[in-house]
């Protein structure tokens, strides 16, 4: 097993499944649509398989990189050979995970799409592909090749098989988190050059993080690429006020795009916060605590607010992902928020919050994705997303009124759902930093209550009285397979968390004190503690 | 008396008598022999390429006198150059014969403009760069106006060819001054006074634009850039596809030389120049290019835009910089040659279109030329995994260590506008339904050129070194030798 290149195996896995769809699937219309789904099902269920396999052996309770795979892959000019390098600790093991659970899903959702179904799975693969290889990536360049590679799929799968406003979606999409990746691959040059005061330069993410920790970059560069990639990962996240891009992608998507959309490409922005932002650059981190938490806040309370106007179910959805990505910021930047106040206690606070924010991600990762395939499916029936032509399903639709309660009380954050521990260890950890950033977000928290539980009150509630809903059938067999893995697990990470928890556990560890290393450098709270 | 170390300029020769044969084979065999010369022309200019190979000496070697320089440089654009100028013959044959021009004079016409974009790069003296230049000008003035009964053609050759002029008569009045103040036009012996000279003299500055502004003209970098939309646009499309590939690459690896080498003592002083230059060609070839709708028109913005991510390899002045240059022209000769395959099989009832709309639908119709032609555009677009990805990384990254970090800045913001335009192709061949559908099959000869160059682009991040390293081993024996 040791030998064995798992990482890179479960990385090319679906594009092998994609390249034998393309090549490989032949014969009448029929025979190709079929074959073509049931292969990209194995495929990404193969994956998912061997994602697992990775899980049970991944060790915990420490803090290294695992799984390591280093291969000499190109040179830049001036003889520095960078690598194809590969590696999980505990915080991107999550998120592959994550990834390889939801693309089979997202597949068997897209069983009755009708038109270039080929072509659909092969992209959803392909998409797999960039995904797991993002959250892999132990080498800047490789990073940025997969992070970026989403683009292609993605912009492919909205503007193909999306709604009526698709293209002008699909564009907003693309340009707006192409600009804000342009500036992270300045920034990405800057880091090999300005690491070469240490002899070599390197785009190694190890070698960066051990450079970070004992020698640092200088505070005034620091600001600069901190701001290259948080204009990267604001946009992905997205933070306000850079995240229009999102309701309409969401809105024009298909099912399955919305669900990868908000259950893996937004996390990739907090992974890029946890990974490069917070260990890399941590003076720029608590420069700019204040700036995150104004921002953040503003997310949480005005994207709630534009929640509850929405009329759309997928918009309304969109909106609430954009609130509990203001959670997520709020937590990862709570260690640094303590820096800029100037105290420091001789514990460093902030662990609870980060950990919340990694469950938070997670959690949000199967929530969110199952509300958009909740959606997907009246959608089917009806073809509509508006909430007001819905009303009383709980009267033809007993399972998918419960399996759709689920979820709202999961987005909600009901204790013994996993949206509770997120957001708990959130406000827990935020509140003993700044009490005021607390209380706001809670207020977050009760209008999130206040537009899911509406929401759900009119579409499942009330009585059965439009004519269209009279013929609407229950969840059938194949929804019900989809729906079942995401309900045991928002019922597993709510009432034991400890697996989860336990995984990312030394690695949140760990990034926080190589974060208070470097940020102690120059930080003057640091030397007044001492 | 007999000239010592002619070997070196042995695929030259080849190319040279290759081009006297084929044209009397044209004209004994007469107007049907088109067909013929090509396929002898570009199995001449492929067996030059394994000569330059071959003979290629380990360290630099000059020849006739110090005015010929035959090094590693030269061999990685002569055979960048002739394997371009093979695959616009093959984009023409089929195009040719359609058309009703199928004038053996054509391929003969290229052969000697590949001649001339040889001694260009091997030039290591002023006047034998400017006998080169004009062999290959004269050619393509021709090559433009190929199509004699068309207005558009005409048109565009004789704008090609007095605007062409001008720039040729301002490089030459600019080398007439650079021998005024310095006494040579050797290359070496200009090297040698301008390297830790305290202060050039003016004069000899003013020379340095000059011969700047007319290389600038042939690369098509902004502001002279005036000629190329509508070349593009008139010239028949496989003339328009030449155009975009050999004589870049000639001309940039012209300018390359001319800069690092003999005035490689003036860097502060060209470097600006060529910030400006690259900044404006970015930008104004992005923002033009939304406007258009003729796609030959959008390749023409397009390849200004390309040209001004080369020149920001450039402007960085150091080894790392023109290998970036040389790394980038490789790959968009492949991007845009591909590209232009597919343009060239964009037929309807057998009749050329070359709207942008035209492709309306082409992901249904065609949909191995429709992923190809998205394979191009994403990779023009800068998108990874594809290799116009790596052809910004490389000039960025010279850029970045130079310094111009704003250069590099600019260029990636306007990578993204520039995105805008490819997408928006991708967007008519996937997101569209089709209307009035392209004929079916391309060519053979079209099909995998399409094929070999979306290959290449889609599979680069595999084998990178290849190309990386070839560019290295070339700038160093243009810097180090």
């Amino acid at each position: 097993m040791e030998t064995w290149p798992l990482l890179s195996i479960v990385t090319f896995a679906p594009l092998v499944g994609a390249l034998l769809i393309l090549v490989m699937v032949r014969g009448d219309r029929e025979a190709t649509d079929r074959n073509a789904r049931w292969l990209a099902l194995w495929a990404s269920l193969a994956t998912f398989l061997i994602s697992l396999l990775i899980w049970i052996n991944f060790e915990t309770g420490t803090a290294d990189f695992q799984f390591v795979e280093k291969v000499a892959w190109f040179s830049f000019p001036g003889g520095y050979t960078l690598s194809y390098h590969m590696g999980v600790d505990g915080i991107s093991m999550m998120f592959v995970l994550l990834s390889t659970l939801l693309t089979p899903l997202c597949i068997l959702c897209s069983w009755e799409i009708k038109s270039r179904v080929r072509e659909f799975m092969a992209a959803f693969l392909v998409l797999e592909t960039f995904m797991v290889g993002t959250f892999c990536a132990l080498d800047l360049v490789t990073f940025y090749v997969f992070f970026e590679g989403v683009l292609l799929p993605m912009f492919l799968i909205i503007g193909v098989w999306g709604g009526d406003r698709r293209v002008y979606s699909a564009f907003k999409f693309f340009l707006y988190t192409l600009l804000g990746s342009v500036l992270m691959l300045v920034a990405v040059m800057a880091m090999y050059f300005l690491s070469k005061s240490a002899g070599q330069g390197t785009t190694d993410i190890v070698e960066l993080l051990r450079f970070a920790r004992e020698t640092g970059f200088s505070p005034e560069a620091q600001k600069w690429l901190w701001l290259a990639f948080f204009a990267s990962f604001a946009v992905k996240l997205p933070m306000w006020p850079v995240h229009t891009w999102l309701p309409d992608a969401h809105v024009e998507a298909p099912t399955a795009g919305s669900v990868i959309l908000a259950g893996v490409l937004l996390k990739m922005g907090g992974y890029g916060f946890l990974r490069f932002s917070l260990p890399m650059f941590p003076d720029a981190s608590v420069y700019f605590a204040p700036l995150v938490y104004t921002l953040s806040i503003v997310a949480i309370i005005y994207t709630s607010l534009v929640a509850l106007a929405q009329e759309d179910m997928k918009k309304l959805i969109a909106y609430s992902s954009v609130a509990h990505m203001g959670f997520v910021t709020l937590g990862i930047f709570a260690a640094t928020v303590q820096f800029s106040a100037g105290s420091l206690p001789d514990n460093l606070l902030g662990e609870q919050a980060v950990t919340g924010a990694m469950f938070q991600m997670l959690s949000h990762g199967i929530v969110s994705a199952a509300l958009f395939l909740c959606v997907g499916v009246v959608y089917d029936r009806l073809h509509t997303r508006r909430i007001d032509r819905y009303g009383g399903l709980v009267h033809r639709m007993p399972r998918y009124a419960a399996v759709f309660m689920v979820f709202t009380l999961a987005s909600v954050g009901l204790p013994g759902t996993s949206g509770f521990i997120g957001e708990f260890l959130v406000l827990f950890g935020v509140f003993q930093v700044n009490v005021w950033a607390a209380a706001l977000a809670a207020t977050g928290v009760i209008l999130g209550a206040a537009y899911m539980l509406w929401l759900y009150r009119r579409i499942i509630f009330g009585e059965l009285v439009k004519p269209d809903l009279m013929r609407m059938k229950d969840l059938h067999p194949r929804e019900v397979a989809i729906f079942a893995p995401l309900v045991i697990l928002v019922l597993w990470m709510g009432i034991w968390p400890e697996p989860f928890l336990d995984v990312f556990d030394a690695s949140v560890k760990n990034l926080l004190t190589s974060f208070k290393a470097g940020a102690c450098r120059v930080n003057e709270a640091c030397f007044a503690a001492r | 008396m007999i000239l010592p170390n002619l070997e070196y300029a042995a695929a030259e020769m080849f190319v040279a008598v290759a081009a006297m044969v084929l044209l009397m084979i044209g004209v004994f065999r007469g107007e049907g022999s088109f067909r013929l010369v090509s396929v002898l022309s570009i199995l001449a200019l492929v067996a030059a390429a394994a000569v330059t190979v071959w003979m290629s000496p380990v360290e630099s070697r000059s020849a006739f006198a110090g005015m010929f320089v035959s090094n590693g440089y030269t061999t990685f654009l002569k055979v960048g150059i002739l394997l371009a100028s093979a695959v616009g013959i093959v984009l023409s044959v089929g195009y040719n014969a359609r058309e009703a021009i199928e004038r053996f004079e054509y391929p003969v016409l290229i052969v000697l403009a590949a001649l001339g974009m040889m001694v260009m790069v091997s030039a290591s003296d002023l006047l034998s760069l400017y006998i080169g230049l004009e062999l290959q000008s004269l050619s393509l003035y021709v090559v433009a106006a190929i199509r004699r009964d068309s207005v558009k053609s005409s048109e565009a050759g004789l704008k090609y060819f007095v605007l062409g002029a001008l720039a040729s008569g301002m490089l030459l009045f600019g080398a007439s001054l650079v021998y005024g103040f310095s006494g040579t036009t050797a290359f070496a012996g200009l090297a040698a006074q301008l390297t830790g000279a305290s202060a050039p003299s003016v004069g000899l500055i003013v020379g340095l634009v000059l011969v700047m502004v007319g290389l600038a003209f042939k690369v098509s970098a902004v502001p002279f850039h005036m000629w190329t939309p509508d070349v593009y646009e008139g010239a028949p499309t496989p003339v328009t596809a030449f155009f975009a590939a050999a004589p870049k690459l000639a001309a940039m690896g012209l300018l390359v030389s001319v800069l690092a080498g003999p005035f490689g003592g003036l860097v502060k002083q060209w470097s600006q120049i060529v910030i400006v230059l690259a900044i404006a060609s970015m930008v104004l070839g992005t923002f033009a290019a939304i406007a258009q709708t003729n796609i030959k028109r959008l390749m023409a913005y397009s390849s200004i835009g390309h040209i001004g991510y080369a020149l920001v390899g450039l402007a960085s002045g150091t080894g790392e910089g023109y290998s970036a240059v040389l790394v980038y022209m490789a790959i968009y000769i492949v991007m845009t040659l591909g590209a232009f395959a597919v343009i060239l099989a964009m037929q309807r009832s057998g009749r050329m279109v070359e709207e942008i709309d035209d492709l309306t639908g082409l992901s249904r119709t065609n949909p191995l030329m429709a992923a190809m032609m998205l394979i191009f555009m994403f990779s023009m677009a800068g998108i990874p995994p594809l290799a116009g990805f790596y052809a910004k990384l490389y000039v960025f990254l010279a850029a970045v260590e130079a310094g111009l970090y704003f250069l590099a800045v600019i260029g990636l913001v306007t990578s993204v506008v520039g995105a805008y335009y490819y997408i928006r192709i991708v967007k008519v061949m996937y997101f569209d339904e089709p209307e009035d559908a392209l004929d079916p099959r391309p060519g053979r000869d079209l099909g995998a050129i399409q094929f070999v160059a979306g290959m290449a682009t889609l599979l680069f991040f595999l084998f990178p070194s290849l190309l990386v390293g070839a560019a290295d081993t070339a700038v160093f024996s243009l810097t180090g030798g």
